[in-house]
């Protein structure tokens, strides 16, 4: 059985905002798989529905075998939930936000009392236990945010993006803790991320998803190995020239891959060091000045640029802006964006 | 059973974090009494006109404010409730298995508590002031009883209607917009047969009245049957908040 299936998922919120349009996935008991995706591609959203947070418009899905909209509840035993945003009380000790997330899960007496020592420890907190929440810096927040979607022991849980805003030492801390997780405590996890790296470095397998579908799946390095050669980045010297250039080299390129955005060519090769002093020649012939050029192995962004046409960042700093224009500027009130 | 369980430990996360801010101890304390200061001097000269119950404006006065002060208290209640949704605390009460109705419940319950606790400290220091219950025990537990009625039932509203409106500006200004005019239109601070007859025909059905007059009525020794419809009509209006906010908090959740 697997830990979590979806079927043809689709969300679209009172708004009209299509948040996923029909997604399909699944995970297998012990793995950590992958959503990435830039902000506002939908992640969140397929998150909420599997934790019962949120009903889905369309489609079905199964965590642990049971279907999470037929019997929620069932679900939410069997589930840790760690939200995009920290979600501690930080009114209250580490010790008492950990104690009442065990009691809202059935767990008392001794064995919550040992389980929660036993949190505390493994994600170094037990000197800061017994002091308010308000008083721990962010990787701290973070790390008692996991150990209170784990109290229960649950076999399954969402790690929806756990390093965001976290300081390069937290996340380094936060990705062992996650592969320590899944390589000793045989937890599945569903992580969504919008850090390629993060991606790349945790999950066994994964779905790229852009603007509420899934554009790619499989092993990092499956998704590497498809884009086959090296990836030429020519960064032009005038943004006027762009058109000109595209038709250049792709007529050189007879058919292969030539992606325009912004300044910047990106060109699929089979060898960057043969292809760079043809491609350089060519654009000096055309008269077109070069501002910069490399080439390298696919990376993850390849992989992305390749699945949506254009570029992670392009798309993470779109989808940013836009959920900032859907807030509406507000200040205060609740924190429901629809285009999560 | 689990329901219980759920809402007492709600309610203790609740109470610690009230008796984590001493300052707001401080004050709970101390705005009743000075209420009590304010009014009683303010409304000296009204007293003697003799239609207050009891004799003195004081005596009349104190069961008045326990009930002020629950209405006060509890009528913003729901901003708490605005703070633990934007800082992720519902969400992730709602991805476990707790009772749906303990959130609420339990907020409403320390709305009751605390408005009852100003109460307590109203009837002392208004004892110290020269103020008698009539019936020694049935009096002031009977007055505790209605303000953790009223404070119960406007902290279910509250409640709601911050679960409705979503923002924190629009719950202070439905608040503030209600709360006064509710408050002068009871008998809170002045007896019945010295408003004009409009007046006193609004306050039959004013919830904040029959909070008032059932907490006097119990304090002054009134006819038992007429404080007996005053708990039963606060009662049903408690259980109208309830279920409005029950109904809010389901809308919450559907929306999302």
């Amino acid at each position: 059985m697997n830990a979590i299936e979806v079927e043809d998922l689709g969300k679209t919120y009172r708004n009209g905002v299509e948040a996923l349009r029909g997604i399909s996935f699944n995970v297998e008991e012990g793995e950590i798989f992958g959503l990435l995706g830039p902000n506002g591609a939908g992640k969140s959203t397929a998150v909420r529905i599997l934790a019962t947070l949120s009903a889905p418009t369309s489609g079905r899905a199964w965590v642990a075998g049971v279907d999470v909209v037929a019997d929620p509840e069932a679900v939410r035993r069997r589930i840790g939930y760690v939200a995009q945003a920290s979600s501690v009380d930080i009114q209250a000790t580490g010790r008492e936000n950990l104690l009442l997330q065990g009691h809202l899960q059935d767990l008392s007496g001794p064995e919550l009392h040992r389980r929660v020592d036993e949190l505390l420890e493994r994600f170094d907190l037990a000197d800061a236990a017994g002091r308010m929440v308000e008083g721990y810096s962010g990787g701290m927040r973070r790390r008692l945010d996991v150990a209170m979607g784990l109290v229960h022991r649950p076999r399954l849980l969402f790690l929806d993006e756990p390093t965001t805003g976290l300081d390069p030492e937290s996340r380094a801390v936060m990705w062992r803790e996650v592969e320590e997780l899944a390589d000793e405590g045989g937890v599945s996890v569903l992580l969504t991320t919008h850090y390629l790296e993060e991606a790349d470095r945790l999950s066994r397998r994964l779905a790229i998803v852009d603007h509420g579908l899934i554009v790619a799946r499989g092993s990092p390095d499956e998704l590497k190995s498809a884009l086959r050669g090296d990836r030429v980045t020519v960064e032009l010297a005038e943004e006027a020239d762009l058109e000109r250039a595209r038709e250049v080299l792709a007529a050189r390129s007879a058919g292969g891959d030539v992606l325009a955005e912004g300044s910047t060519l990106h060109v699929q090769v089979s060898s960057g060091a043969r292809a760079v002093p043809g491609i350089v020649a060519a654009l000096e012939e055309a008269g077109i000045g070069i501002a910069q050029i490399a080439f390298n192995r696919p990376s993850l962004d390849d992989v992305y640029l390749h699945a949506t046409g254009h570029s992670f960042e392009a798309a993470d700093a779109e989808g940013a802006l836009a959920a900032a224009t859907a807030g509406g500027g507000s200040g205060s009130g609740m924190s429901q964006e629809a285009g999560r | 059973m689990k329901a219980v369980r759920d809402t007492l430990q709600l309610f203790l996360r609740e109470l610690r974090i009230s008796i984590r801010m001493p300052i707001w101890i401080i004050i709970s304390i101390i705005q009743p009494l000075i209420w009590l200061l304010l009014f009683s001097q303010l409304f000296r000269v009204v007293g003697s006109l003799g239609a207050f119950k009891g004799g003195s404006y004081l005596q009349f006065l104190a069961p008045g404010l326990a009930i002020m002060s629950s209405l006060f208290s509890s009528a913003y209640g729901g901003m708490g409730l605005l703070r633990d949704i934007e800082r992720g605390f519902v969400d992730r009460l709602l991805a476990t298995p707790a009772s749906r109705g303990a959130l609420i419940g339990a907020r409403v319950l320390h709305a009751a508590v605390t408005v009852m606790f100003q109460a307590v400290v109203i009837l002392l220091m208004s004892f110290l002031l020269g103020v008698r219950p009539e019936h020694w025990i049935v009096g002031p537990l009977l007055v505790l009883a209605s303000a953790g009625l009223l404070g119960g039932a406007f902290g279910a509203a509250s409640n709601g209607l911050a679960l409705l409106a979503g923002r924190y500006e629009i719950l202070m200004a439905l608040m503030n917009f209600t709360i006064l005019p509710l408050t002068f239109l009871s008998t809170m601070i002045m007896a019945r047969p010295l408003m004009p007859t409009w007046m006193q025909a609004i306050t039959r059905f004013n919830p904040v009245d029959w909070a008032v007059t059932a907490a006097r009525d119990s304090f002054q020794g009134g006819p038992a049957g007429e404080v007996g419809l005053d708990f039963l009509l606060l009662a049903a209006f408690t259980a109208v908040c309830w279920s409005l906010a029950a109904r809010a908090f389901g809308r919450y959740r559907a929306r999302s």
